[in-house]
């Protein structure tokens, strides 16, 4: 049973429940202390210790229900038991008793005895065996070490060769010979066990190979190039920039208070021991506040770069926590401001919107850039980071590089992120290079990957 | 047999709490067996007034235990959850006593000599005496054991939680100058969160969690029938199901069980005998804390009365 509870901790892994060690010990002295009996007083158990939150416990309350269902021939069976109209009474006693109304009595009594186990059991339809077989052959053929889809033919193998499938192929054959009738059944019953291990390797690969194939999709889309991702991978990329998002929030919105171990308060300290005549027993230090990140987004929304425009703002804008104030800009012939949009709507309505707005145009770098100047410098302080995002392809318009100059003085940081491959910088129309001088950093982005590395080094520049 | 004895002893639990006047699910009675039997804590997390604090006390007085409480809040901090030291009472000492120590050292002939015989004395001023015990030293220095309610942990600051982890994990607490103090026995632990902030992973690990969330309308119907005995059955099925119809709305706060126990009491002081429209609508202020809410279910009122109605006849 031991065994079971830990491929059943395999499983819950599987479906997103996080798993320690420790909380494996933890159930296991848990699960000890009520026994298996009651299965719902073990699903209690399990969900208490395992899981840690309301997600998680709907998840696991599933993994528990799937991993505590086994499939048995005898469910996938009786079509073909009922089919023979012979009654299971019959078959059961079968191998005993001579039945009234048995055609060949004698034909089936001796070679029932000379029959494989396999057979024996799928004869007399001895579900328990048979359940007990399958779990045996499972463990046998190491079932919980699927992974992949892929390998569903080759675990189905496994099990039934574990079960015994040559020697019954063997049986049948000879029972065609000497029983016809009995042969016929055997070889319904042979379908139907095939039907259950089919059946039995697809639920554990569903048990076991969520995880993996999960953490597979996630790594093939993480180092996808954003601009070219099929219209079907969006929403799974969504969820991926929402996931990453998350992980920044938990990591820096931490208090932004830290003591100054050293530096005494001597205002706070003398007030906090008015009570023992001004002697400091109670000590108050200076605490330093540190800045939330201030960021000012500039997006060029024009042809390639849109998509990763997309992402990129939907990943700022999910950083509420962390960051204190984002005012977003986005451009292609003209800038306008779209902070508002992408806070009021949905983010698939808010890009559209954007779109509409100032999208579909050749990028004029020369004209966006005085246009911020014009209207929204003032937006950038000291304490702001300005992310420029854009492909810097200027259509061999100016590209008033003198501009960029004055914010990049004017900002804490300057970080241009470019999605195109360093390799095309300077190339063409490409005006990275003049650009580059004014930045503090220049990255290229062109995968979610890139994209986290980015805007984590901006936000840990502020702790 | 093992497993049959601990199904029966579940259901003691449950007996036992609603003996004390809590209504409790089979899950929450598993998870007050198990944080027994395996000595940890319950971390009880749900919406506001489904009766987490109230936990506690059941299990304090079904047990017969006194019950330790140290509500969280922000800047809560060691000095006042775990210990103090009596900083008045060791300056009253010293002053107190500062012809003693003359006396004491009067046979030192140089300075190393008087320091040596001061430090044969120890740590005078800092043993026992003179530390100020908090909830948390508190619960572990009673000897018949106790429940210890930490309520609201979410409102503390994520530093107090890394604090609480010895006593967690443990059941002991490290005082520098003293050495570290074990519990003489084990004390029940309940931890509650309205899930305000996300609770560190290192918390969680250490606990049993339990998610208490509105309970079912038979059960909340129980809860109302053991809180407030004198309400009439007919009414108490409607109340429940009109609630409960309540909070399939789209509302700011929903009406948890704490907000059904206050308005039936109200109904059996207006000595209502079923619920009507009118009556409803002037009380929904109990039940509801927010001005947007009530405008928002004002509407709806008369349907789900007609359909409370309609479960209180056949249900």
């Amino acid at each position: 049973m031991r065994e079971n509870l830990h491929r059943f901790f395999r499983a819950a892994r599987g479906v997103g429940v996080h798993v320690s060690p420790a909380e494996s010990i933890d159930a296991m002295r848990a699960v000890a202390v009520v026994g298996f009996a009651d299965r719902d007083v073990l699903r209690d158990t399990l969900l208490l210790t395992l899981a840690k939150s309301e997600d998680e416990k709907r998840a696991l309350n599933d993994c528990f229900d799937l991993f505590f269902e086994t499939p048995t021939v005898a469910e996938a069976s009786p079509p073909a038991a009922e089919a023979e109209a012979g009654s299971e009474g019959e078959d059961a006693s079968a191998p005993g008793e001579t039945p009234s109304g048995g055609p060949q009595p004698a034909g089936g009594a001796p070679s029932d005895a000379d029959l494989g186990s396999l057979a024996q059991m799928l004869l007399s339809q001895d579900r328990t065996a048979l359940a007990a077989a399958m779990a045996n052959a499972a463990s046998a053929a190491a079932l919980s070490d699927i992974r992949f889809f892929t390998q569903r033919g080759i675990f189905t193998t496994r099990m039934l060769d574990a079960l015994g499938i040559a020697r019954l192929r063997d049986d049948l054959d000879r029972l065609t010979e000497t029983d016809p009738a009995a042969a016929e059944r055997l070889a319904a019953a042979t379908d139907a066990l095939r039907e259950a291990v089919r059946e039995a390797v697809s639920q554990a690969l569903l048990l076991y190979g969520r995880e993996e194939s999960e953490n597979l999709r996630n790594e093939i889309l993480r180092s996808a190039p954003l601009s070219r991702i099929e219209p079907r991978q969006v929403e799974a990329m969504r969820a991926l920039i929402r996931r990453i998002a998350r992980r920044l929030r938990e990591r820096y919105s931490k208090p932004r208070k830290r003591q100054r171990r050293g530096h005494l308060d001597v205002r706070r300290t003398l007030r906090r021991n008015a009570a023992w005549g001004g002697v400091p027993f109670l000590t108050a230090w200076k605490r330093k506040h540190r800045d939330k990140p201030k960021i000012v987004a500039l997006c060029d929304v024009s042809g390639s770069v849109a998509r990763v425009s997309d992402f990129f703002l939907l990943l700022i804008h999910s950083l509420h926590e962390v960051v204190s104030d984002v005012r977003s800009f986005a451009f292609s012939g003209h800038l306008i401001e779209v902070s508002e949009i992408l806070e009021t709507m949905p983010p698939e309505e808010a890009m559209c919107e954007i779109m509409a707005k100032v999208g579909f145009g050749s990028s004029d770098y020369g004209t966006s850039l005085e246009n911020f100047e014009k209207e929204w410098l003032s937006t950038v302080t000291p304490q702001t980071t300005v992310i420029v995002l854009g492909d810097a392809r200027t259509n061999n318009l100016d590209p008033r590089a003198d501009i960029l100059r004055t914010i990049g003085e004017r900002a804490k940081r300057l970080v241009w992120l470019n999605p195109e491959n360093r390799m095309a910088w300077g190339f063409g129309d490409s005006e990275m290079p003049r650009y580059a001088t004014f930045c503090t950093v220049v990255r290229q982005c062109a995968t979610a990957q890139q994209l986290e590395r980015a805007v984590t080094d901006i936000v840990a520049s502020y702790q | 047999m093992a497993e049959q004895r601990s199904a029966d002893l579940i259901a003691e639990v449950e007996t036992g709490l609603a003996g004390a006047g809590y209504i409790a699910s089979r899950q929450i009675a598993t998870a007050v067996y198990l944080a027994q039997q395996i000595e940890k804590p319950i971390l009880v997390e749900g919406p506001a007034g489904v009766g987490k604090t109230e936990l506690a006390k059941a299990i304090a007085a079904w047990r017969g235990q006194s019950m330790i409480r140290l509500q969280c809040y922000e800047g809560l901090d060691e000095a006042k959850a775990l210990y103090e030291w009596k900083y008045a009472k060791q300056l009253l000492y010293t002053q107190i006593l500062k012809d003693k120590l003359g006396e004491v050292l009067g046979g030192a002939e140089t300075l190393a000599q008087a320091l040596d015989q001061l430090h044969a004395f120890g740590d005078v001023f800092f043993s026992k005496e003179f530390v100020e015990p908090r909830p948390l030293l508190q619960a572990l220095e009673q000897p018949a054991g106790c429940v210890l309610l930490i309520d609201e942990i979410d409102k503390s600051d994520a530093e107090f939680e890394s604090l609480l982890l010895e006593i967690l994990s443990d059941f002991q607490i490290t005082i520098p100058e003293l050495g570290t103090i074990s519990a003489v026995t084990p004390p029940t632990v309940i931890l509650t969160s309205n899930g305000e902030r996300d609770l560190g992973d290192a918390l969680k690990r250490r606990c049993l969690h339990l998610h208490i969330g509105f309970p079912e309308q038979r059960l909340e119907e129980r809860i109302v029938e053991s809180r407030v005995p004198g309400i009439a059955q007919a009414l108490r099925r409607q109340l429940v199901g009109f609630i409960n119809d309540l909070r399939t709305l789209d509302l700011k706060k929903l009406p948890s069980v704490s907000e059904t126990i206050d308005w039936a009491r109200v109904l059996v002081l207006l000595q209502a005998s079923e619920l009507e429209p009118q009556v409803v609508k002037d009380t929904l202020n109990v039940l509801l804390k927010y001005e947007a809410d009530i405008e928002a279910a004002l509407p709806e009122v008369n349907g789900f009365v007609a359909r409370a109605g309609r479960h209180g006849v056949f249900g």
